[in-house]
Parts: C-alpha cells; sequence; structure tokens
C-alpha cells in the first residue's frame, strides 16, 4: 500500500510537470487555433540558451531574463515571419509549419550551443522529503514538490490571464475568429505575439525544471511527446483539462510502469499513455473537458 | 513552341481520361524509362546505385503511400515508419518461417500485414480527426517499435531487436550487385506507382478526395465514411509496408527497429509536404529533394571546411525553413510548380 | 405555365411528428408533412425557423429524437445517409459543399459511385470492368453537363468558379446520381436574377424532364409561389402553414409571421 501512494504520488507530481509542458500548446492552440508542435523544441531551445549563458559566467538571475529575452525575440520572429503569411489557412497547414519550426528551432539550438549533455543546477535537491518520510513512511522528492508548486503557480496565474483580464477577453475572441476578432480592432499580430511569448516563458520553466533532472540535452524535446496524450484526454482548448489531464496520465503511467510493464517486458512508458488517451477519445471524441461539436450542413 | 498539344483531338472518353493525355508528354516519359532502365544501369557507379538512387525509389515508394493517406484521403499521419517497419519484420518473418517462399510474395504479405495493422490504427480516424488523429498516430509509432524490441520471436530471439535481411533472392536470380537492386527497387515501384495513379483516377480514388474535401458531402452522395477511410489506411500502409521491405532487404541489409523511427516518419512526411500533397509525381520530386538536400549540404560543409555536426544541424535548420517556405509559398509542393512550368511552356514563346 | 399540366402522384416520403433538438435547444418540434411523387415541394420560413435541420433529418445528417419517416415502404424512426443515398436521394447545400480539390468533372462522377462495381484492385490496373465503367458513367456524365451548360469548365478545379457556377456543379453532382428525390437547399441564394432564371429553368426540367421529386428550401417568395405544387411554413421549429402556394398566401397564421412584412 506505501509502495502503491509512492509511485502514485511520484506520479502524480511528475504528471503536474506534463501539464505545465501541455499548458504551453494550449495557450498557443487557444489564441491562434495552431497546434504548435515546436512547444517540445521550444522547451529544449529555452533551457539550452539559458545554461548556455550561465556557462559563460552568468548566475542562473541573470542567465534566466537574458534567455526570456530571447524567447521573446522568437516569438516576434515566429509571428512575423511563420504565423503572419499563414493566417487564415487551415489547421493542418499551420501545424505542419510548425513541424517545420520544430526542426529548424532544434537545428539552430543545437548549431549555436553545441549538442553534447549540459548539466543544469537550481539548488534544489533531488533528495526524499525527510519528514514526510518519517510521519508516514512515503518517500517523496523535495524537488518534484517544489516543482509541481512552480507549476501549480503559474497554471493559476494563466487561469486568470485567460479569464480575467482584458487581454485574456482578446485572446479568447482571436481563438474563435481571427477575422472577425480583427474586423473588431483587436490587433492580431499583438496577440500572437503576445502568447508565443507567454508560451515561451511556459517553456523556459518547464525545461529549467525538467532539464535540471537529467541534464539539458537533445531528449528534452520528448517531453512533449509525453505532453500530447495529455492534450488527447484533457482537450485542446482547456486549460483546466491540461491540468487533470496531466495528473491521470502521469499517475497512470507509473503505476503501469510498475505493476503492468514487468508482465510484457517494462518500457510501456512511451505508448501507454497514447493508447490510455486513445481508448478514452474513442468514447469522448472532445476530451474530457472540450466542447460537443455539432457538424453544421 | 514544341509543347503544344493544338491537333490533338480526343475522339473518345478513353482518350480523354489517359494518364498522360498530350503526346509530348508521352515521348518525355518514354524517354525517362529508357534513360530509368538502360542508361543509368551502363553509367551509374555503385555510390550513386546505393546511396542515391535506391533509396530514393524507396523514399518515393513510402512517400507515395503517406501521399494516398494524407495528401488524398487527408488524414494525417506521423506513423510511417511504423508501417514499414512492420513490412519489413513480416517479410523476415515469412522467408525465416516459411521454406521456399518465394521473396515476392513475402514483400506482398509483409505489406498485408502493414495493411493490417494500418486498418487498426485507422479504426481511431472514424470518431477523431485532425490534430487528434496526429497524436494518435504516433502511439502507432511507438507501439510497434516498442513490440518489435520486447518481443523477440518477432526479430528471431536476435539481441535488441537486429535482424539480418536474406539474400535477396528472386526467380533463381541473386540480386547482389547495386545495379541489379536498382533495378529490382525500380520495377516495383514504377508497378506500384501505375496502380497508384489508376486507383486516384478511379472512384476509389473520388471517394479519398472527397472524404478529404468535405466528409459531409461525401456521405451525402453515399461514399460510407468508414470503408473509404479505412481503404485509404490499408492501401497506404500496404505502399509502406512494401517499401519498409525494400528499405530492409535492398537499402539496409542489417536492420534495427529503430531504424524505423519517428525521424523517418518526418523524413517521408517532408517529401509528401515538399514533393506536393495530393500528386502521384510530388512524391518522386520529394523524395528526390529530400536525398539530394543533405548529400549536397554536407559538401557544401565539407567545403568550407566545417565539422559533420554543424552540417547535420544546418540541415535541420534548412529542412524546417523549407517546409515553412514552401507553405506559405507553394503549398502545393514541387509538383505544382512542375504543373506551373509546363501550363507556361505550352504558351511559350509567343504568350499571347 | 407547366405547372398545371404537372400531376403529382401517390405519397413518396411522410414524416410524422418529427422532433429534434441539440442539447437544450429545440430545433424542430413535432413536425408532419408529406412528400407526393414527382411535385415540387417547397419549405419556407424565417432565418432559423429550422428549415435546413429538416433536411438534414429527410437524408439522414442528424437523426430526430422523436418521430417516423416513411419513405420507400419502410417506416423507420430515423434515416441514415447511406441509406438515403442508396434510396435515391440526392441534395444540395446551403453553403456550398462542393469537393474543391476535384475538377468539376471529378465532383459530378462522384454522383455516380454507387453505381460502379469495380474492386479497387479492378481499378488499380485499370482494365476490363474498372475501365469500362469509368467510360460509360462518363458517357452519362457527360448528358448531365450537357443539360446544365457547364461543358466549357468541365476541366477546371472547382475552388476556382465563381458561385453561381459552383452552385450549378452542386446541382449537376445531385443529378448524376439519377435521384428519386432531390433536395435543394437555397439554390438560389446570392443569386442575381438572371442566375435565378437559369436556375428556376434547371429545376423546373429536372421536375419535368427525368420526373425527380423536389424538396426546396427558397427565401425568394416569387420563385417558391411561382414553381412549387405545394408550400410546407416552418416558425421557430413549428409548422405554422401547408398547403397550396395560394393557401398559403391566404393563411393568417403564415401572414402575421412571415410574409406580412411582404404585403
Amino acid at each position: 500500500m506505501q509502495f502503491f501512494l509512492e509511485v502514485l504520488l511520484g506520479g502524480l507530481l511528475s504528471g503536474v510537470m506534463y501539464a505545465l509542458v501541455a499548458l504551453g500548446y494550449v495557450l498557443i492552440f487557444k489564441a491562434s487555433g495552431v497546434f504548435n508542435y515546436a512547444q517540445g523544441a521550444m522547451v529544449f531551445f529555452a533551457a539550452l540558451t539559458c545554461v548556455g549563458f550561465s556557462e559563460m559566467g552568468m548566475s542562473l538571475w541573470l542567465a534566466a531574463p537574458l534567455t526570456m529575452l530571447v524567447m521573446v525575440a522568437l516569438a516576434l520572429a515566429t509571428e512575423r515571419i511563420v504565423l503572419r503569411p499563414l493566417v487564415n489557412q487551415n489547421e493542418i497547414t499551420l501545424f505542419m509549419a510548425t513541424i517545420g519550426l520544430t526542426f529548424f528551432i532544434e537545428g539552430l539550438a543545437q548549431l549555436v550551443w553545441g549538442s553534447q549533455v549540459h548539466p543544469l543546477e537550481l539548488g534544489i535537491e533531488d533528495v526524499p522529503l525527510q519528514w514526510m518520510l518519517d510521519r508516514t513512511g512515503i518517500a517523496v522528492s523535495q524537488f518534484d514538490l517544489i516543482a509541481a508548486l512552480i507549476c501549480a503557480i503559474l497554471v493559476a496565474a494563466l487561469a486568470v490571464l485567460f479569464s480575467k483580464t482584458k487581454i485574456g477577453r482578446a485572446l479568447r475572441a482571436v481563438a474563435d475568429d481571427h477575422q472577425a476578432a480583427q474586423a473588431v480592432g483587436i490587433p492580431l499580430q499583438y496577440i500572437w505575439a503576445v502568447v508565443w511569448t507567454v508560451a515561451g516563458f511556459v517553456a523556459l520553466v518547464a525545461g529549467l525544471l525538467w532539464g535540471s533532472r537529467n541534464g539539458v540535452q537533445f531528449a528534452l524535446t520528448f517531453v512533449a511527446l509525453k505532453a500530447l496524450p495529455v492534450l488527447i484526454l484533457g482537450g485542446f482548448t482547456s486549460v483546466p483539462g491540461a491540468i487533470v489531464g496531466g495528473l491521470i496520465i502521469g499517475a497512470s503511467e507509473k503505476l503501469a510502469e510498475v505493476y503492468l510493464g514487468p508482465m510484457v517486458g517494462g518500457g510501456i512508458e512511451g505508448w501507454f499513455p497514447y493508447v490510455l488517451a486513445l481508448g478514452f477519445l474513442l468514447v469522448r471524441p472532445e476530451g474530457l473537458f472540450g466542447e460537443k461539436i455539432i457538424r453544421r450542413v | 513552341m514544341f509543347y503544344r498539344e493544338a491537333g490533338q483531338f480526343k475522339t473518345s472518353y478513353d482518350a480523354d481520361s489517359q494518364i498522360f493525355p498530350i503526346r509530348q508528354d508521352r515521348i518525355g516519359v518514354a524517354l525517362m524509362l529508357a534513360v530509368a532502365f538502360v542508361v543509368v544501369p551502363l553509367v551509374a557507379t555503385p555510390y550513386v546505385f546505393s546511396a542515391i538512387l535506391i533509396p530514393f525509389l524507396i523514399f518515393a515508394l513510402a512517400a507515395l503511400g503517406l501521399n494516398i493517406l494524407t495528401g488524398y484521403a487527408g488524414q494525417i499521419s506521423l506513423g510511417t515508419a511504423a508501417f514499414m517497419a512492420v513490412g519489413a519484420f513480416a517479410s523476415y518473418n515469412f522467408v525465416l518461417r516459411i521454406p521456399g517462399i518465394p521473396l515476392l510474395v513475402a514483400f506482398v504479405l509483409g505489406g498485408l500485414c502493414a495493411a493490417a495493422v494500418g486498418i487498426l490504427f485507422g479504426l481511431p480516424s472514424l470518431r477523431i480527426r485532425g490534430f487528434y488523429l496526429a497524436a494518435s498516430t504516433l502511439a502507432t509509432q511507438f507501439f510497434v517499435v516498442w513490440c518489435l524490441t520486447k518481443i523477440p520471436w518477432l526479430t528471431n530471439n536476435s539481441s535488441s531487436g537486429v535482424i539480418t535481411a536474406q539474400k535477396l533472392e528472386m526467380f533463381g536470380y541473386a540480386f547482389e550487385s547495386p545495379a541489379s537492386k536498382y533495378l529490382l527497387v525500380l520495377c516495383i515501384v514504377l508497378v506500384l506507382a501505375l496502380a497508384a495513379k489508376n486507383m486516384v483516377r478511379c472512384s476509389i480514388g473520388r471517394s479519398w478526395m472527397a472524404i478529404r474535401d468535405m466528409d459531409v458531402a461525401a456521405e451525402v452522395i453515399g461514399f460510407r465514411p468508414m470503408r473509404t477511410k479505412l481503404t485509404a489506411f490499408a492501401i497506404s500502409s500496404f505502399y509502406c509496408g512494401v517499401a519498409g521491405a525494400l528499405y530492409a532487404y535492398a537499402y539496409l541489409g542489417t536492420v534495427e527497429p529503430e531504424a524505423y523511427n519517428l525521424d523517418l516518419s518526418f523524413r517521408i512526411l517532408f517529401m509528401v509536404m515538399i514533393g506536393g500533397m495530393g500528386s502521384i509525381l510530388g512524391s518522386f520530386l520529394g523524395a528526390a529533394f529530400i536525398i539530394l538536400l543533405p548529400i549536397f549540404l554536407s559538401q557544401f560543409a565539407h567545403g568550407f571546411g566545417l565539422p559533420n555536426s554543424i552540417a547535420s544541424n544546418l540541415e535541420a535548420m534548412v529542412f524546417g525553413a523549407l517546409i515553412i517556405f514552401f507553405l506559405i509559398v507553394e503549398p502545393h509542393g514541387l509538383a505544382r510548380l512542375w504543373q506551373i512550368g509546363k501550363e507556361k511552356l505550352r504558351l511559350w514563346p509567343f504568350p499571347h | 405555365m407547366a405547372i398545371a399540366a404537372r400531376k403529382s402522384g401517390d405519397v413518396i416520403l411522410e414524416l410524422s411528428n418529427i422532433s429534434l433538438s441539440f442539447g437544450g435547444v429545440k430545433a424542430l418540434t413535432d413536425i408532419s408533412f408529406d412528400v407526393r411523387e414527382h411535385e415540387i415541394r417547397a419549405i419556407i420560413g424565417p432565418n432559423g425557423a429550422g428549415k435546413s435541420s429538416m433536411l438534414n433529418v429527410i437524408n439522414g445528417v442528424y437523426r430526430p429524437q422523436q418521430g417516423a419517416i416513411r419513405f420507400h415502404g419502410e417506416v423507420r424512426t430515423d434515416m441514415n445517409t447511406h441509406d438515403a443515398a442508396r434510396y435515391g436521394i440526392a441534395r444540395t447545400f446551403q453553403n456550398i459543399a462542393l469537393f474543391k480539390g476535384m475538377s468539376v468533372l471529378d465532383n459530378i462522377m462522384t454522383g455516380r459511385n454507387l453505381m460502379m462495381k469495380a474492386t479497387f484492385i479492378e481499378q488499380a490496373i485499370y482494365f476490363g470492368r474498372a475501365r469500362r465503367e469509368e467510360m460509360e458513367h462518363r458517357r452519362r456524365v457527360e448528358q448531365i453537363i450537357d443539360f446544365l451548360e457547364i461543358q466549357h469548365i468541365r476541366k477546371t478545379p472547382v475552388g476556382r468558379l465563381p458561385y453561381g457556377l459552383q452552385k450549378r456543379v452542386e446541382l449537376a453532382r445531385a443529378l448524376a446520381a439519377e435521384p428519386k428525390m432531390l433536395l435543394l437547399d437555397e439554390p438560389m441564394a446570392g443569386m442575381n436574377v438572371e442566375e435565378k432564371q437559369d436556375m428556376c429553368r434547371f429545376v423546373l426540367d429536372t421536375n419535368d424532364q427525368f420526373g425527380t421529386t423536389i424538396v426546396l428550401i427558397e427565401h425568394d417568395m416569387g420563385v417558391v409561389m411561382d414553381i412549387s405544387d405545394r408550400v410546407v411554413v416552418l416558425d421557430y421549429g413549428k409548422k405554422i402553414g401547408d398547403g397550396t402556394p395560394e393557401e398559403i398566401r391566404a393563411n393568417p397564421a403564415v401572414i402575421s409571421a412571415y410574409l406580412g412584412t411582404v404585403h
């Protein structure tokens, strides 16, 4: 039982991290209708740039804001060069453009900073939380807890941004209908740049948290692949969906790996979340929190 | 001036529905075939065969398969390499376990296995579309490669799933020289490409495009969405499966499951996007482009004395930038540019 | 006009007590009416009255929660699109629903799909039955192309055509199926007077020459009163009138709900 709880908690905490990455997708999807495949590449790019700066001798407190500036530049460039010429194209075209963007960003990051593994130290130790271990006998990583806490704060802030502010309303308007939003005077380009910047910020946080566990390396881009089943489960447009989906995927993935994995030879983390999400999708095609689609003809 | 169809009248619907209705095109195609079958085997070096021509043909076949699914039927897939893997490993097992089975039959059976897997993973397409489908085809990708690494029976108990493809022998002839392998692959690819062209101009091709363009209207006119999508998945996977088998037998020789990874899927998707969605010719143009570009880039990097790692990163950037460029400037890819060129040529040199 | 000479036959489609709702929104409430063979039956009503939903129920795009549909001598609670197509119900759409990536010819050829029997293997080798079928159906399709006077654009991708011609191609696609019953959803919307006249002529000719039963949604009252044999009036998902154009003109409920603004 104790072991079960330990696995479950560990899964839920890593689920929060998945949720954070998934949130980057949701943000961009909500505001521009683009399924941004490049989110994983952005996580990698942000983490690598930050580490690169700190390896040049900067402290993390300087490197992080500087990286943020780079992410802003990236967001602006993406909006200008990729999104603006493709405005009002169908969604599959935009999706494919972001696949192109993925390759470009990955290539660029490694071209500038090299492709070796860069260690990253945030100053949070990855040790079991002592008082919890003492009282309940369950080992929970201190690092995981803090990471989850940071994610939770970020998620809450984004939820407020989306639902309560003027810019949030503009974002939702743009998401509903580009042309209509433009017609009432919402500056589309500006909104997109803002959203991509926020997504860049989310990517930076996610990149630093993930990167400090296994080092900053190309494998970080695979984090994005973890976030996809979360999106399928939670729906592409729902912030709460991303969170709940992340938790479900995180927990079930770890439980499956521990209890189901040995029976079939292990390594099922790679596809189990997808199968879970797919099975769910067959029952409810619009996801956990998505809206039901009515076909109009 | 030379590319005019004036004076070529069609007197039957049959003549009007030919693949190449214009006489000059037919002459051009005949010349191309003559070059491919006679001139190339005489002049090409073994390097050209095994580094350029054979992979070009194999990738063109895989791109053709993906084009049927994505370009014609509008179902986006990121799992092409998985279907190729199924074709390769299934063929391997058929040859291994059924003594005396002709290799060509094994390839076909391998393709059919891929088609079966395609149908299985195509089932979600009935309920979900667009990105959801794209994301779910990733499941195919991971699941198939995982199966091949974890189930020893599939790879004849070899360590970490590496197999060595059996000798390429057909009709009592061993295809060992690069030139002979090239000719074999060329024949298979041409036959399948012709079949694909025939399908897309007949009822089944129209059903795919109808579902792609307007699914409700397609349903109302009498197409069954389930059957249409699943035939697209099956036929597309069959093509990919055969391509995967050729990739193992005529190109790699020794194969590990990881050879069919997500990167390969993306590479083939790029071929389709750059070559032209919904175009048979585009699959070939895209494959040629994606094969030649890295060679060109590495020559270029070499010329400037840049290390290999830089060249490969540069390659990723150029691929990415090109995809975006084509999507913005010419979403129908090289095939469309070719078509525009031909239309211009019809008028040249008197444009009025 | 020829209307008087045309004779309506037996009832071939009967809808009884159809109710349809999406979530909590009621689109259709307890609607019953019938359609006779060879007649032109119009459905009119203000925007949002449920006219398109009505057509969608008839050919199975929507499934009503209540009611029964009798077609082809069979009573059922709902239709499905494939059965509808097989029984010979074809339709056009309010917002043109052509296959944008295909040529005019290919679009119309899709209308013949239920009559093509060649397997995909035969199609892949393009030999024997597959080729013969292509040619036979091409011949029929060319007749429809002649009938609708669109010979000059047969190889053009439909995406490049102007609106009026697209509407005509959509009609051609529906006619290619040789339907017993044709559902037309605002076939004249957005057209100028000349295009409307052409379209009226095609609709009447179809009705006359092929004996096709036509169910028509149209906003242009002049057109509706001129060409239809009987009219159903919907308002807020309810039926408020049913009868010949003359009866509808005189119906007080209809006048107050809808026509009142005209005269």
